[in-house]
This record gives C-alpha cells, structure tokens and sequence, in this order.
C-alpha cells in the first residue's frame, strides 16, 4: 500500500463507555495507525513510540523474560551508526526485520532518535541515502 | 510458494513402488488384502493424503535406559515426554512457565498474567468465560492433534470459521456501515456469474470454451451465481434466497417475502471486501474447523495430566552443553534467580523457541546455530473483552464465527460456544497478526489495547458503548517465555537453513512449530516433535 497519512480519527463515543476506556484515550490522546503492512508514522519519536517501545519499553531499557530485549540506553553498539541501520532494516536473531515496513527515511528517523535519546548522544545524523546504502 | 522441507516421516515408500506403477501395486493390493490395507497404502504412497501424521508412533526396540532432557512443556515438549516414557526412556522436562502448556493458553476469570515491562493484568472474565490468547482453531486436517485429543480424552465443539450472518467492514464503504458476510459473498459472486455469462452469450470465450461446453457453462453459472431466466443477477426471491430478503418469508397473512436489492459490483469492487473472502476459502480455514470445549488449554492440561510429574516448573534454561556422552543444562529458578541448576541426561530435545534459544549460549554446529539464530518472530495481538450481554446474538443474530475490518483490530471473533444464552459473554475483540498494527498495538500499555479495541470496534458494534466491562490483551512480542508469536521464516531463510535447523546434532534436536512447514500452528509443533523422536530413537537403538 502507498504511504498515506491515515489517522483514525477518535470516535464520538457514546457517553455510557465504560469510563476506564474512555479515562485511558483521553490520556493518550490522537495515536496514528498504519493502514496496510507499512508504517504511516515518520518521526523518530514516533516510529519509536509506536514500534520499538513494543520490545525495548518507554525508557529504552528493553526487557527480560526466559530470553532478553536488549537495552538501548546508554547503548556503545550505537556508537557506529551503520550498525542501528543494519539492525531495523535486516534484523537481527528474533528480532524481525523493519527494511520491508519502513522506508529508508523512515529508517533515519528512528536511528536518529536512538542515537541522540536514552542517554545516547551521537551528533553524526544519518541520512535516507545512508539507509539506501545500506540495503544493498 | 514453499520449498518442502519436511524432515522425512514415512517417505521411504515411495522408494520401494518406484519399480511398479502405483495404481499396479494398489490394485493387487487391493485385491490380496483387502480395502482397509489398500487404504493404508494409498496414503503410504502419497494419495489420499491430507496429513503427514500416520497414527500413534511406534518406537521399537530398547532404548536401554537412556534418559532424555526436554527443553519446554509446550505441545511439542510434552509430546516427546509422553510418548518417550511409554517407550522406556527416563525422560525429565524443564519449563520456563509454571504452567504447562506454553502457547496453548486460555485465560479466565481469576488468572493474572504479567507482560514484559512488568505491567500485571487481572483477567476480569465471569466464571465460565474466556479467551484463547494463542491458537484458537483446529483444521480438520491436523490429524495428529485431533488424534491426541482424542487419546487424551479433550472434547471439542466446532469452530465457526464462515458465520454467513457475520460482518466484512471496510470503513470508507458504505457510509462505514458493516455488510453482512452473506450479501458480499453472494452478490460477488452472483454479478461476477453474469458478467461470465455474458461473455459466453457474446461468443467471447468461444477460443477458449467449446460450444458443448458453452451450454453447460451456462447453466452452471445460473446455478452457482442465482441467475435469473435472462442470466441477470438481480432483485427476485431466487437471488434473496442466497443474499437474504428485505422482508423475510413469514407465517400466516401477509407472509409474503420481499426481494432484497443486490448491492453493485462496482461498489464491492472499490471496497475491497472481497479481499475478506479467501478467509473461507484457503484450506487452514475450511470447514471443519474445531475448539477444546472450554478452553484450548485443555489440550495442555491433557498432557500434562499425564506427564505433569516430570516437569520442573520455573526453570529458566541459561546454558546447554553437550560432551561424546551427555548434555548438561545449566538453569535458573525463576523465582530465585540466585541458585544455579543443572540437569544432565544422555539426550536433548529443546523446543525453546528461537527467539530465547538464539540467545543461550549453546554447544551445536555452525550450521545449527546460524539456523537458529536466522529466524525473526512475528508480532501478534489478541485482545478479550467482556460484555454484559452477548448483543451480537441477541441484536445481530451473530452466533459465533469471525467478522472481518480494515480498522486496526482486523478481526472480531464471536463466541463459538454457550449460544444464546442471556448474561455476559466475551469477544475476541482484536487479532493482529503481523504487519504494522501488530507492532502499534504492541507498544501500547495494556489498558490502552483495551481501551482501543473498545473505541475501534464501536464502528461495528455501536452496543460496545453501553455494554463493555472489562478485558485483557495479550502482545506476543510482550509475553516472557515466547518473545513473539511464532517464527517468521522468510523463504530464503527456510531454503538456506531448514534442514540445519531439523538435524540432530550429537545428542541434541530441535522440536516445535519452528521446526515445522506449519508455522504458528500447533499441528506443527506435534509433527515436528513425532519427526524428531523417531529419527532419536533409531539412533539410540542402533548404539
């Protein structure tokens, strides 16, 4: 599917809804959802957000089960900015590979965001072309 | 397409009739032994073929008390318990959980289940209500599994795959209004039928469709696509016969049906809901399709019942080693991390999934490990709710089955037991699998899923509103002993890694639905683990 902008808009909700449901949207407020395989979301912030704190949660620290997501924070393998890249496009063991869901962009973007949030400060932006790169 | 890269149950007989054709063979067998015989070859020599599964494994021979590690008491795990027991091995299973069962899951009022990141959700569910996180359907053709319900006494209901009465929703058709499954269904198929006919009256087919042919093709078309005299699809009770009527036939005075207008093809086309269609269609989906009365982890519970004195529960697996004469595996209680185990026995099956075991460090071959490390695990989402009143029975007629959308949720599966019945009842009110929403519902904290599910399935539901009362929602990427749904191979993966994947490497094999052509399934997760213990056992009693 083309990359169209599609936000659901909030539904005028009848005023009998549970008042959880209800408590819960208005603090989290407008959330974009893709309509088909791609994401719609550009930003950084945003694909971070809405993708990877999927797995590695709202501080970046990942997360612990009989196996572990790991932690971004503060991360030295995003030291090498080629190494995030390789990551979200091809994937890595169980992590799945974003190359086919986000453009490259998109793939810039949240690279970006890791690389300057979560206690990470590298300052070397990557570009789309870096990402094109990349794939090949 | 797949490459089949089954690992080899019962394919030596097509070697032993390669010298005779094989109807020769049958025949003469039919005629020596008689039909049940006959039966049991055809499917040997590949006809009459739904399964690969060929009835209750036989391991002969003695294995001379070698004992056996298993790694996970999932379907796969405790398939190989059972049946290695029977056959005189001494057999210890290890499990992460402190349940049985794994992936085959049910939660019920009561039940707590706490999601990476550490959030803990109470399932609010009445007594008696449930949801089935993981598998929920049964195919008809995963023989192996219906077999074990079977041994181990699990009753099953069917499972409404195709509910006609339920709805397809595209929310930029028909002013957002959902359409029955059974007007879409018959008005595409019945315009498309016209359309054909058409071109057949017109002489366009006739290069292709002899003119004998032609007349048969016509009257198949009328018959299949409820055509009128004139080969027209539309408003008459014939066609309401199949889409429904305005007015239903009643009893009585003023008993007489009303046709019902049969909606354009132009607007089923541009709303894309016959993309919805090959849900009933592709052969994972046709009917017969079956559920655990009560649960799917009835299943789990089943087994575990009979092996449930073997597996040690809350065993996180840290380490796997092997030396010429054992394996040792090093594990944690997960409810005191602090105290190193370690079990040894002469043989391994670990059915971890990939997305853990990629990351424990483990003594097998390069080609093993680069297979285990090469498979990403999907993103998969289900969310149940709750409601006071089951209103898709009472107000829509909707007695179990699955409604289609192309809002977030996807999917809003019906109940497919207690029809109606007054009181509370719970949906499936979400199924994500894959692609981008699996991932944006993933990210979401649990109450948000809820929350969502409620707000999205509204449009097709308006009684959500005043009817809702709680739910729970499970994110596979979120849940501690899986790290994902299911493996994802890609095809490259599979043809480059496969087969590396199944072998057994010294003492250790692989078991699960990763190592299966049926992913996600658990068919898969017994078929891999019959495979894997009838290519173990001959090795064993061969040494």
């Amino acid at each position: 599917m083309a990359l169209g902008k599609c936000n659901y808009p909030m539904f005028a909700l009848a005023g009998t809804l549970a008042l959880v449901a209800s408590a819960v949207l208005a603090q989290e407020g407008q959330r974009t959802f893709s309509s088909g395989y791609r994401f719609v979301e550009m930003s950084g912030e945003e694909l971070y957000n809405n993708v990877c704190r999927g797995c590695h949660m709202m501080d970046g620290k990942g997360a612990t089960g009989a196996g572990s997501y790991p932690s971004l924070a503060a991360n030295p393998n995003l030291e090498a900015a080629s190494y995030p890249v390789t990551m979200v496009v091809q994937g890595h063991r169980g992590m799945p590979p974003f190359g086919g869901m986000m453009n490259d962009d998109q793939v810039a973007a949240v690279v970006n965001y890791l690389r300057t949030h979560f206690g990470n400060n590298y300052s070397d932006a990557v570009t789309g072309q870096d990402v094109r790169d990349a794939r090949h | 397409m797949r490459i089949p890269g089954w690992c080899g149950l019962n394919t030596s007989m097509h070697d032993e009739a390669a010298g005779v054709s094989r109807r020769d063979l049958l025949s003469l067998i039919g005629v020596m032994a008689g039909s049940a015989a006959m039966y049991h070859a055809m499917t040997s020599l590949g006809f009459a073929s739904e399964s690969r599964y060929r009835g209750p494994v036989r391991l002969e021979g003695d294995p001379k008390g070698a004992s056996v590690l298993i790694l996970g008491a999932g379907l796969a795990g405790m398939t190989a318990a059972l049946e290695l027991r029977k056959a005189g091995y001494q057999v210890k299973v290890l499990e992460f959980n402190n349940r049985a069962g794994g992936r085959n899951w049910t939660l019920r009022g009561g039940d707590r289940f706490t999601e990476l990141g550490g959030v803990t959700q109470a399932c609010d569910f009445e007594q008696g209500l449930y949801v089935n996180p993981g598998p929920w359907r049964i195919p008809y053709h995963h023989r192996a599994l219906l077999d074990y319900c079977r041994r181990l006494d699990v009753t099953l209901e069917p499972f409404i795959q195709l509910n006609h009465n339920a709805y397809l929703h595209a929310s930029r058709a028909f002013g957002g209004a959902p359409q029955r499954i059974r007007t879409v269904k018959a008005d595409f198929q019945g315009q498309v039928s016209e359309l054909l006919a058409k071109a057949t009256r017109q002489g366009k087919l006739n290069e292709a469709v002899t003119r004998e042919d032609q007349e048969i093709l016509l009257q198949a078309l009328r018959s299949w696509g409820a055509l009128d005299r004139n080969y027209s699809y539309n408003a008459n009770l014939h066609a309401s016969e199949y889409r429904g009527y305005a007015t239903a036939p009643g009893g009585g005075l003023a008993a007489r049906p009303v046709p019902s207008d049969p909606v354009a093809l132009s607007d089923i086309l541009k709303s894309q809901l016959w993309r919805y269609l090959q849900n009933f269609a592709n052969y994972n989906f046709q009917t017969t399709m079956f559920q655990p009365v009560g649960g799917m982890d009835m299943i789990g519970k089943a087994f575990a019942k009979e092996i449930g004195d073997i597996i040690r529960y809350n065993a996180k697996v840290t380490r796997i080693q092997q030396s010429d004469s054992a394996v040792t595996v090093t594990y944690v209680d997960a409810t005191r991390p602090s105290i190193t185990e370690t079990a040894t026995a002469d043989w391994c099956i670990c059915t971890i999934p990939l997305s853990i075991l990629s990351q424990i460090p483990i003594d097998v071959g390069e080609t093993m490990k680069a297979a285990i490390d090469a498979v990403p695990y999907a993103g998969s989402v289900k969310i149940g709710l709750q409601f006071k009143r089951r209103f898709w029975e009472e107000d829509d007629a909707i007695y179990g089955g699955i409604s289609y959308t192309d809002l977030p949720i996807r999917q809003i599966g019906y109940p497919n037991t207690g029809y109606n019945r007054t009181g509370r009842g719970v949906l499936l009110g979400a199924y994500l699998f894959d692609g981008a929403n699996a991932y944006e519902f993933t990210a979401m904290s649990p109450e948000e899923r809820v929350a969502r599910a409620v707000e999205f399935g509204t449009a097709i539901h308006p009684q959500y509103g005043a009817e809702f009362e709680n739910g729970i929602a499970v994110a596979w990427h979120r849940v501690p002993f899986t790290l994902g749904c299911s493996g994802d191979w890609s095809d490259d993966a599979r043809r480059q890694h496969y087969d590396n994947l199944c072998q057994i490497d010294g003492r250790i094999v692989l078991a699960g639905e990763h190592a299966s052509e049926l992913p996600a399934w658990q068919e898969g997760a017994i078929l891999s683990s019959l495979d894997a213990i009838v290519r173990l056992h001959e090795r064993v009693v061969k040494t």
